[in-house]
């Protein structure tokens, strides 16, 4: 008797944790209601903020567009090559996302400098070799200081600025930001926080399983 | 006689205090180099170099090449002071980025971070002072006043 309560226990928790796997995960930034009429009836809808078009060059000089991450979720950060502050542990911590997801073509990364002068796609390129990344799957993009710097505080939420008075001459947040295949943004973690990272990985996963 | 009691075993108390102090002062010099190096390290290198002295991929080297600081041991405090700019093989991997200058650091914080350095991570290799640290940048300077 006391056995079989016990197994009933086993079999109510095990449901209870498949049960967490259909967590979806929230829809983030700004929504407006807009009205429509579908069949004759006035119905609300929702629309979402999203990541507009973009056009930068890449670590190949080759140019990097949205539509090079269609049927993709990505991952979005702010960085630049001669940071000495937190772009280190950012870039220590997404080699973890990068090797976790490593060839699969539901999955991108952005990372964008903020150095527009100083990095240029070359630079980008030796950076990006010398984290070990190949191919394309990981994309270090440079774009106009007005492109990136509106594209980080509007459409990401991500602040960035350049600051004489820095150490490196220039201070951002490092947020690693989860977009959808949508271009909604689903998440944002602290990049310099392995944990936070974690959280990201198995978030994704959610996400993917979205589209499945 | 009570008197006397208290102060001899103040005597034998405080006797037997300096003598562990002796003893173990140079553990303690250690100790507190060591600790304040931890500091100086978690502030200044680790963002770079990592919580475990890895380094990362081949843009940051890893503090765990102990052959390479046992051999630079006297540039090392030049390193942190001046920067570096050459290109350097640790653990096998050539390193050709820019280290930035932390000028701003006194010797004695230099001295600090090195013993933290060259007893983390793998390595053992002892205290390293503040006059070591003092006379190696004295060196290093005099050797690029000559090079100008």
């Amino acid at each position: 008797m006391k056995l079989n309560s016990l197994f009933a226990a086993c079999i109510l928790l095990l449901a209870a944790c498949s049960g967490n796997t259909e967590k979806r995960l929230p829809i983030l930034g700004e929504r407006e209601p807009v009205e429509k009429v579908v069949d004759g009836k006035t119905v609300t809808d929702t629309i979402y903020q999203t990541i507009p078009a973009f056009s930068f060059l890449n670590q190949d000089s080759v140019s990097v567009t949205e539509k090079d991450f269609e049927g993709k979720i990505f991952v979005a950060d702010f960085f630049f090559t001669s940071c000495t502050s937190i772009c280190p542990i950012m870039h220590r911590n997404m080699l973890k996302v990068y090797e976790t997801f490593k060839g699969n073509k539901e999955v991108g990364i952005l990372s964008h400098t903020i150095d527009f002068k100083y990095d240029t796609p070359s630079r980008l390129k030796s950076y990006s070799e010398k984290l070990g990344i190949s191919g394309n799957q990981w994309q270090f993009l440079k774009g106009s200081k007005d492109s990136v710097y509106t594209l980080a505080e509007k459409s990401y939420l991500v602040a960035v600025s350049e600051d004489k008075a820095a150490k490196d001459g220039f201070v951002h947040q490092g947020w690693f930001i989860l977009v959808d295949k949508d271009k909604r943004l689903r998440g944002a973690y602290d990049g310099t926080k392995p944990e936070d990272v974690d959280k990201l990985i198995s978030e994704m996963n959610i996400l993917l399983e979205e589209y499945k | 006689m009570r008197n006397r009691i208290i102060v001899l075993g103040f005597i034998l108390f405080s006797g037997a205090f300096i003598m562990e102090a002796c003893q173990s002062e140079q553990e303690l010099n250690y100790a507190r180099y060591y600790m304040n190096g931890k500091q100086v390290y978690e502030q200044h290198c680790q963002n770079c170099h990592g919580t475990d002295g890895r380094g990362l991929a081949k843009l940051y080297p890893a503090l765990t090449d102990t052959l390479y600081l046992k051999n630079n041991k006297s540039q090392l405090a030049c390193f942190i002071k001046n920067g570096l700019n050459d290109t350097i093989t640790v653990n096998n991997i050539e390193f050709s980025g820019q280290m930035p200058a932390e000028s701003h650091l006194p010797d004695i914080d230099i001295a600090a971070v090195i013993t933290y350095i060259t007893n983390s991570f793998g390595n053992k290799q002892g205290l390293y002072d503040v006059a070591k640290a003092g006379a190696d940048i004295k060196a290093c300077q005099d050797l690029n006043d000559d090079k100008q």
